[in-house]
């Protein structure tokens, strides 16, 4: 801070005058500079300097301005816990975020080397980063919206999931009378026990019409099947009332509901699913008791959406997004440094026999890492000072949750509390992280110079 | 990938014959099947809102974009009617591109007198003053915003264009001296010097040698300053109540984010599109500015 300050307030200097001991000619040729200079100075002096100096000093001051508190505000900043939230928050993507993007960069750079089409790839991983980083957030908002039917994020993973785990056709659905016992979770067993020859009914209500599969036909009652156990489910409701527990005119059977046939001991022997008219059978069954059952799944409930947007998911959430929008500027940067790599060298490596995995990881990656540095050392500065893209994808409710430290700043000072101390001491929290990042740079560009 | 490029380059002698070709091609397949699907998988966010910002209103609250790639009947231009015939929205468009236009301008100008300076003045503490600038580069914006806030309220200018110009000025002219300045040193000296020995003036030698050989640079500044100051949030927040670029106005609306998704969806849409014309028109000049001068 204090070399930042002290090289800035030199701007300054050459305004005044040169030294003493220039020649005559001389003080035209520095009256020139000057007038070249002046507008930066002036800019520089009155938007940069003054305000790192003044917000300095008012760090140390309480709330309305008037009375000092020496590091009051500094203790606030680490004793509160929204703030340390924020701070906690910030080294997480500090954390993770420079390295997902670097490392994303990488390998995008590499895979689309000497590739057709690889311009047009490029094109659209790099297009996010002509956006603003609010747009993304926006954007990305949409993606997460916690319904499936709405948000793309969490429609994807119900297809995997309903793939592996299907949904129940009846998530609401209970017994229409008491011979039908049990719970969802462990299914809705007949009462009575059944042997073969006879016909089970197995009446469900409490299921919106919207829930009634569209193939569902009127349900039928079957026919009895010599050596075997036949049935119907359906939906035991009909405009009107209708009478529980038999099957009337008008009823809907409730096709591709899991029936099961368990013996004494409670286990299931043997399972089919309901046809469009709700009818099932069990064929070939031994003789003796058994129970009929509505299976479970059945009554599984579908996939009702990741909360991205909730308190516990919104940062990994916003990280994502975030890395969406930076991986083509690591790419493209990367990739240029890639393209100076003499080929003759990776050429050389393969015919002494080096597979690509070797030469990538022992002569490319070397050599491309002053500029993964780079890559990473800027990422490290912008997702310090990370704002937009968390005040527009976190919901006003998990902001506290989301908070980083430049919108704990920004909240602080103008969103409400409007408490410029302690909104000062965070600005200057977050100037001294990226001092040294600064330093960094100078030693680099010291060295091109 | 690493596989297929190994054989693809190992074992084939002549690779200028046609079955070579074949080879090569075929045995990139995974990697073209890869880089189609990565593809695919960075287009949908934008795709999304587009698609979000042209669903009609009775069903934008229930229907997924993706609803519409098979049925088309869901599709309307009359979100975006409705955006455009709003006078918040349409006010802020142009507050944005007069804020832009003007702070694309002005820091160019003063960065290029500035930039020649660094490059070709001599005077004493040049190469300090210099770093102190590139010093400047990482100051975090946060650190303005109150003492600003301050200053604005006094002079009269606070939630004025002009006080978020000159905010965006000040601070986009660490990045420009630096990118100019580097531009400019790799002017040939002789042409410099030549210009001297002519006798012009270091006024004329700027505005006739340095300025049309800069051109490039100057575009790749020109387009990199006017997208940073067309996506700014965080200035205009701070600066600006009824002078609002299309950035806060949105943002003023997501707090009923889902019940006016068919108003931010069409507004964010079009705030992004004209820094996505920008980017394809232009794409050269981007990239350019952004290898020159990767730290800012």
């Amino acid at each position: 801070m204090a070399q930042a300050s002290t090289d800035a307030v030199a701007t300054a200097e050459p305004l005044r005058g040169a030294p003493p001991e220039s020649q005559g000619g001389r003080w035209g040729s520095y009256a020139m500079a000057a007038a070249f200079l002046g507008p930066a100075a002036v800019f520089l002096l009155v938007w940069v300097v003054y305000p790192i100096v003044h917000t300095t000093y008012r760090s140390f001051f309480d709330r309305s301005g008037n009375e000092f508190v020496g590091l009051e505000n500094y203790q606030t900043l680490f004793s509160d816990d929204t703030l340390l939230t924020a701070i906690k928050n910030n080294a997480l993507w500090v954390a993770f975020v420079p390295a997902f993007v670097t490392a994303i960069g990488l390998v995008f750079a590499v895979l689309t080397e000497r590739v057709r089409f690889s311009v047009a790839f490029k094109t659209v991983v790099f297009m996010p980063m002509a956006i603003s980083l609010f747009a993304a957030g926006v954007i990305w908002r949409v993606m997460y919206e916690k319904d499936p039917d709405r948000g793309a994020v969490n429609a994807g993973i119900a297809i995997v999931k309903d793939a592996v785990d299907p949904p129940g056709v009846l998530s609401t659905a209970r017994p229409s009378t008491e011979v039908l016992t049990g719970t969802p979770q462990g299914g809705l067993e007949l009462t009575t026990p059944v042997g073969s020859g006879d016909v089970s009914l197995l009446g469900l209500t409490g299921i919106p019409a919207s829930d009634v599969p569209d193939d569902a036909v009127d349900a039928v009652v079957p026919e009895a099947l010599a050596g075997g156990i036949t049935g119907v489910v359906w939906r035991d409701f009909r405009p009107g009332g209708g009478e529980a527990g038999v099957v009337e005119e008008g009823e809907l059977g409730l096709p591709r509901v899991v029936v099961e046939l368990r013996g004494e001991a409670g286990a299931a022997l043997a399972e089919t699913r309901t046809e469009p008219d709700g009818t099932f059978a069990f064929e070939d069954v031994e003789p003796g008791e058994y129970r009929v059952a509505i299976g479970p799944e059945t009554f599984a409930s579908p996939f009702d959406g990741v909360s991205w947007l909730g308190p516990k998911l919104i940062t990994p959430a916003i990280m994502i997004a975030y890395i969406w929008v930076w991986a083509g500027f690591a790419m493209v940067v990367i990739a240029a440094g890639l393209s100076a790599i003499p080929r003759d060298l990776l050429e050389a490596a393969r015919t002494d026999g080096a597979n690509e995995w070797q030469v990538f990881r022992r002569i490319t990656v070397p050599l491309l890492a002053p500029v993964l540095t780079v890559v990473f050392i800027t990422m490290i500065i912008y997702v310090l000072k990370v704002f937009d893209i968390v005040i527009s994808i976190a919901p006003g409710s998990v902001q506290d949750n989301a908070n980083v430290i430049a919108l704990a700043m920004w909240r602080t000072s103008f969103g409400g509390v409007n408490d410029f101390g302690l909104g000062s001491a965070i600005a200057v929290f977050l100037f001294l992280l990226v001092i040294p990042v600064l330093a960094v740079n100078i030693r680099r560009f010291r060295r091109e110079v | 990938m690493a596989t297929a490029t190994a054989e693809a380059a190992g074992p084939v002698v002549i690779p200028e014959s046609r079955t070579a070709k074949i080879v090569a091609i075929v045995g990139k397949t995974p990697v073209y099947v890869t880089i189609a699907v990565l593809g695919l998988l960075w287009l949908v966010p934008t795709f999304g809102l587009l698609l979000t910002s042209l669903i009609i209103p009775a069903r934008v609250q229930s229907a997924g974009w993706w609803e519409a790639l098979t049925e088309p009947s869901l599709l309307t231009i009359e979100n975006y009617r409705q955006v455009l015939e709003n006078e918040a929205i349409t006010s802020a468009i142009w507050t944005t591109l007069w804020i832009s236009i003007g702070a694309t301008i002005l820091p160019i100008i003063v960065a290029a007198l500035a930039g020649y300076a660094f490059a070709w003045l001599e005077f004493p503490g040049r190469d300090w003053l210099f770093l102190g600038v590139v010093a400047m580069l990482v100051v975090p914006i946060q650190m303005a915003l109150i003492p600003i806030f301050s200053l604005y309220n006094d002079l009269g200018i606070f939630d004025t264009i002009l006080g978020l110009v000159l905010f965006h000025t000040a601070f986009g002219l660490p990045f420009a001296i630096f990118l100019l300045r580097s531009f400019f040193i790799g002017i040939p000296k002789d042409l410099i010097e030549a210009a001297r020995i002519d006798g012009a003036s270091e006024i004329r030698i700027f505005a006739r040698v340095i300025l049309p050989l800069g051109l490039p640079a100057v575009a790749s500044l020109a387009i990199f300053q006017f997208l940073w100051v067309w996506n700014d949030l965080l200035v205009a927040l701070t600066f600006g109540r009824e002078t609002q670029p299309i950035t806060v106005a949105i943002f003023s609306q997501l707090r009923q984010f889902g019940a006016n998704i068919e108003l931010i969806a069409p507004a964010a849409f079009l705030s992004l599109a004209i820094p996505l014309v920008v980017f394809f028109a232009f794409q050269r000049y981007f990239v350019q500015g952004l290898l020159a001068g990767s730290v800012k």
